[in-house]
């Protein structure tokens, strides 16, 4: 069998394609089926995050995509490092620190939907992250102060009261 | 003269010695969070400036800290391909860490435990590898150096969402942690896909070798958790040392299997690979991968104890392509290398048998 497109080699990549429940079939050499991209099918496509990342904002998919309207807004450029929302959408990544801020509203539902959450809960930084290490933390004990009193253990909860009065004189002091 | 011992001897990081909790199973634990410079643009669209910045920075910051001031720092553009290849293969640095050199580094504790990776994905990457189970000491220490270089740099952190990443996959704690699996049990009774699909279901995610987006070789798998946001890093590990638990249990339970039911062919598996090892003349890293795997199954499993896990451990990695190169001196054609890899394989065994 020669390949269907140069009529020339021989035909050594079978492809067949089923698309709407119409079968193509073609017979093309190496060389051909290269040039036509099918050979792309038999390798395995690279598959990470950032590809999901990129089909969860895509468009064009009709499965998830963004709220109605959001397409046409115009491309605004983050003030800080230049880039647009679409080159994120392209490539997965944000330019700097600052777009989280600029695409804010954008953002949010794609961040949504890959972590399930938009609130962090976990360490915060001792420095940078100042009052909010100490807001935080009396957030946690609040809770296991709610959690002591359901289980009637009021010894801790006393002590835990105690711990959450004082982090809280420690914040009043902050100029 | 410094003999090719001495150069493994020195090259070894800690967690090969396979002496950390449950290493009959877990190789390795390693957590990685991810930290960015406030305003700076990430690296992959900064300019050279703001490249070059961001390394004087962070290299400023290590040098001056005292948890971090005796990392040895390496300057990607002034080592060789070679040199760079073996911290992937030793899994020091991220496989994308190399493709990049301009203004990249990484910094390194003396017991190659701790690297921080400069200008990978994010501006800083603090990667903590620990031997077996230890998740929670592997965290410890990444939040230490952590806690070092903020007091000097200023981190871009928010309020509501946390550390803030180059991509939005690591947004939060910017934490990944990641256990490196053995299942050779599982995988010769048809178990570990099932046993992997299920545990996908449960936010956590399977990769390969050198992690996202490399193939499983050796019977080796890389767990992780799938979500970084919303989640704080004590419930994230202990998420994550939960589900390798019941790994470990699956794969102990086909390791009985194996022992109760089939121990002929068990047996022999593990001496065949084992006389392979020890008397083949060419050998590829995929091959040798395949072999170290079944004799690590037959140590495990004390089938074989002329050979110990610390030795596979060290072979995993001083056979892959790059590393053996870098043993011989130079780059080698693909003959030569499986040639010498070959040899390489067999002093090792003689020399364990012989200090026996």
């Amino acid at each position: 069998m020669t390949c269907d497109r140069c009529k020339k080699r021989p035909a050594t990549v079978h492809v067949t394609k089923i698309i709407n429940g119409q079968k193509t079939e073609m017979h093309l050499c190496e060389e051909c089926a290269r040039q036509t991209g099918q050979l792309e099918f038999f390798s395995v496509p690279q598959f990470s995050f950032h590809n999901v990342l990129q089909g969860l904002f895509d468009p064009e998919s009709a499965t998830v995509g963004l709220p109605s309207g959001t397409i046409s807004t115009p491309t605004r450029k983050c003030r800080t490092c230049g880039i647009d929302f679409s080159d994120f959408r392209r490539t997965g990544f944000l330019g700097c620190s600052n777009c989280y801020s600029e695409f804010q509203g954008r953002l949010e539902p794609v961040i949504r939907r890959i972590h399930g959450s938009t609130r962090h809960v976990g360490k915060v930084p001792a420095r940078t992250g100042g009052a909010l290490k100490v807001r935080k933390e009396i957030e946690d004990l609040r809770r296991q102060l709610e959690a002591a009193i359901a289980r009637e253990e009021y010894e801790k909860a006393a002590q835990l009261r105690d711990k959450i009065k004082a982090l809280q004189g420690k914040l009043d002091d902050r100029p | 003269m410094m003999t090719l011992r001495d150069i493994i001897e020195r090259t070894l990081s800690d967690w090969m010695k396979g002496t950390g909790p449950q290493s009959d199973v877990v190789l390795s634990s390693r957590i990685r969070v991810a930290r960015n410079l406030s305003g700076v643009p990430f690296p992959h669209v900064a300019s050279d400036r703001d490249l070059k910045k961001v390394l004087d920075d962070v290299l400023q910051a290590v040098r001056g800290s005292r948890d971090t001031q005796d990392f040895e720092i390496l300057l990607l553009s002034d080592i060789p391909v070679l040199d760079r290849q073996v911290l992937v293969e030793k899994h020091l640095v991220s496989p994308q860490h190399i493709t990049e050199t301009k203004h990249r580094a990484v910094a390194l504790s003396r017991d190659e435990t701790v690297s921080i990776m400069v200008n990978e994905e994010d501006h800083i990457r603090i990667q903590t590898l620990f031997s077996g189970l230890q998740l929670e000491e592997a965290w410890q220490r990444a939040s230490k150096v952590d806690d070092a270089l903020e007091a000097r740099l200023d981190y871009a952190f928010d309020e509501t969402i946390g550390y803030l990443t180059a991509c939005p996959t690591n947004v939060g704690t910017g934490m990944r942690a990641s256990v490196m699996v053995h299942l050779p049990a599982l995988a010769a009774t048809g178990q570990v896909g099932r046993v992997l699909a299920t545990i996908s279901h449960v936010g956590v995610a399977v990769r390969g070798l050198y992690g996202e987006g490399t193939e499983s070789s050796g019977n080796i798998y890389q767990l992780s958790n799938q979500v970084t946001l919303g989640r704080s890093e004590e419930d994230i590990i202990e998420n994550l040392k939960g589900i390798t638990r019941q790994v470990i249990e699956q794969e102990n339970s086909a390791r009985n299997f194996l022992l109760r039911e089939r121990r002929k062919s068990l047996e022999d598996r593990v001496w065949r690979a084992y006389g392979i090892l020890a008397n083949a003349r060419l050998m590829t890293s995929e091959e040798a991968l395949k072999l170290i795997s079944d004799v690590k199954l037959g140590v495990d499993t004390g089938i074989i104890t002329v050979v110990g896990t610390r030795m596979l451990n060290e072979l995993m990695v001083l056979t892959r392509p790059a590393y053996v190169q870098k043993l011989m001196g130079g780059e080698l054609d693909p003959e030569e290398r499986d040639t010498q890899r070959a040899a390489l394989i067999r002093d090792r065994i003689k020399s364990v048998k012989e200090g026996k």
